[in-house]
């Protein structure tokens, strides 16, 4: 066992050593590699980024009511009285001045992208001060909050990255209203950095909601918390309404995007296709370029195993130096980059690409396997071409 | 077989297909190598010299009769039990040196030791022992590259005897050699034989290195033509 482990390492370590005969080759299976990583950790990454953005912004103390059916805030209503029936219900924390619900609206805006120069959906929220009271992760950043019952808002930072024109000071314009950003928000990097809030009557006004609103959201108490508000909704008819933990409904939210990974993972299996295909092409012509070593360690009676496992090292050597390249490529370039994409509601949400450990490990066994099986066939045929053969080869 | 044959091929014959044509290498060959024997196998081109060094090595299998070697029947091994006895019991000098161009002149020499459970410090005691018989204790350190085609010959005898094998298997070990390097490598074959009691099968087609084995052997379309006892 001693011998064949000092055979295997000699070997591999003498094809190592003879890489520098096969310079450029070698070099192209590295990049196929790397760059078949780094594309498989940008998309990762994006699914990250997205998926953090969601699930950061949910709590588990907060619900979210939406009209019975609706898979958004955007397609939902809720009326003032199924608010004030509510209101009533156990499960509710309650505050000296009275239950922690807040109903809010949801309308879209449009916003010029700084990538882009094109228009694209913000969207807008209407809050009362209950609604910012519940948003425990929320802190102004720069200037001030608006003052209810006028046409100030406060932008969140990810929309400040993404958009123009919503500095503070600047006025903006959707349809006939004119508004004014005097603060910016954030709310840790979540999904709510997305949005622009202002006060829920002006926006009721302005956009002929009357006393509608789209979602409502409570403080659940520490008793039957979201059971006994279920158990509300089920009694009161009038109540159409479905109610999920804000953690639950953005991590579904989150799912939606979900085909992000899977469509990275199915580019980068695509890639890695014709990555193998150059990266056979490589090992084989290391095979046929060590014919001559290969056949002399068989003749001095060096094992077909170790001829093997020194072709597959070398391989797997060459596609993780790949991979490591690619990782620190995507850690470099897409760490942290800003982005912006479609969420649920048809509204651009803000996120970062968001590299990770398991994101770091999923790229290491892709490389391994495009180096064990680029690797496996130009190893066996090292393995099995008698010792004869190989020399007429190497001849 | 007499305890002092080493080798005996016994009615071995070798061809191969060609297309439709079957081509006969040697067709009910037969010979015997005793210990401490220095044989040289002569012959032209295409004779079947090498092939039948290939044979004595292991590497090639006859299509027909039985090689024995040393009291086991090695034409019906299996290919991992036909490596290891190669391990335990051949060495290899090749007409081209055949040396890892990665590895210095030690860790060449080394390299059949690693089949061995010798311990890291007797692999390094032996290998020392074995160019200081080639005359290279000085060279041990260098690639084959910093080396003359006479060094790095020497380098592939002290690889082939390093493992005190039974047979050392020499193919036209001097062909890629001038005359008096030529002359100082065949010395130290015939030095091995004599002092060290080694034995040796070389294939040459340089009737002057024939000349510095005990015996000469000529092959001619698959048969020997013609034995000489050298002095």
């Amino acid at each position: 066992m001693g011998s064949l482990i000092a055979q295997i390492l000699s070997v591999t370590l003498m094809n190592l050593g003879s890489l520098r005969r096969r310079l450029w080759m070698s070099l192209a299976m590295v990049l196929a590699s790397a760059v078949v990583v780094a594309i498989l950790l940008a998309f990762l990454a994006m699914a990250k980024g997205f998926e953090e953005t969601m699930r950061g912004a949910g709590s588990s103390q907060i619900a979210i009511l939406m009209r019975e059916g609706s898979s958004s805030e955007l397609s939902s209503a809720i009326l003032q009285d199924q608010v004030n029936l509510l209101s009533e219900s156990a499960g509710i924390a309650r505050s000296a001045n009275g239950p922690l619900i807040s109903p809010e609206l949801y309308v879209i805006v449009d916003g010029i992208k700084k990538s882009t120069g094109t228009e694209a959906n913000i969207p807008l929220r209407g809050l009362n001060k209950t609604g910012m009271a519940m948003r425990t992760s929320m802190r102004l950043v720069r200037g001030r909050m608006f003052t209810p019952g006028t046409n100030e808002m406060i932008v969140g930072e990810g929309v400040l990255r993404e958009f123009s024109g919503f500095e503070i000071g600047k006025e903006v314009r959707f349809g006939k209203n004119l508004w004014t950003v005097v603060g910016v928000f954030s709310t840790g990097g979540n999904i709510f950095e997305s949005e622009l809030w202002a006060d829920i009557k002006i926006i009721q006004s302005h956009y002929n909601r009357g006393s509608s609103y789209q979602s409502i959201r409570l403080q659940l108490d520490n008793d039957g918390g979201l059971g006994s508000i279920k158990e509300t909704i089920a009694r009161e008819p009038r109540l159409n309404l479905e109610a999920q933990s804000e953690r639950e409904y953005f991590a579904s939210q989150g799912k939606q995007l979900q085909y992000i990974a899977t469509f990275g993972w199915v580019i980068s299996a695509v890639m890695a296709l014709g990555a193998l295909a150059g990266a056979l092409n490589t090992m084989y012509t290391s095979v046929a370029d060590r014919a001559k070593e290969i056949a002399t360690l068989r003749a001095l009676g060096f094992s077909n195993f170790s001829a093997f496992c020194g072709t597959i090292a070398e391989a797997m050597v060459l596609a993780v130096a790949g991979g490591l390249l690619g990782s620190l490529a995507a850690y470099l370039f897409f760490d942290g980059l800003n982005t912006s994409t479609l969420g649920g509601s048809f509204t651009q949400v803000v996120f970062r690409f968001e590299m990770s450990p398991d994101l770091f490990l999923q790229g290491a066994i892709l490389a391994l396997a495009i180096g064990f099986i680029s690797g496996f066939f130009p190893a066996w045929r090292a393995a099995r071409m008698p010792v004869i053969v190989a020399f007429r080869h190497a001849a | 077989m007499s305890e002092d044959v080493l080798f005996q091929l016994k009615h071995v014959s070798k061809g191969f297909v060609k297309g439709k044509e079957k081509i006969s290498i040697f067709d009910d060959l037969n010979m015997s190598i005793e210990r401490g024997d220095f044989v040289a196998i002569m012959g032209p081109s295409g004779s079947g010299k090498t092939t039948l060094l290939n044979m004595l090595g292991g590497v090639d299998q006859p299509t027909g009769g039985e090689i024995w070697f040393d009291g086991t029947r090695i034409d019906s091994l299996s290919e991992s039990a036909l490596t290891r006895w190669r391990a335990e019991n051949i060495g290899f000098i090749f007409q081209f040196y055949n040396l890892m161009p990665m590895l210095n002149a030690q860790r060449n020499v080394e390299l059949p030791l690693l089949l061995t459970k010798l311990s890291k410090a007797q692999r390094r005691k032996n290998v020392e022992t074995a160019l200081a018989l080639v005359g290279l204790s000085d060279r041990a350190k260098h690639m084959s590259s910093e080396m003359s085609g006479g060094q790095q010959q020497r380098v592939a005898i002290a690889r082939a005897i390093v493992s005190d094998p039974k047979l050392i298997l020499c193919d036209e070990p001097t062909g890629d050699l001038d005359r008096g390097t030529a002359d100082e490598i065949l010395e130290m074959l015939q030095l091995l034989n004599r002092d060290h009691g080694k034995t040796i099968v070389m294939v040459t087609h340089d009737p002057a290195a024939a000349k510095y084995a005990k015996r000469t052997l000529h092959l001619d379309k698959g048969q020997f033509v013609q034995r000489e006892i050298v002095a």
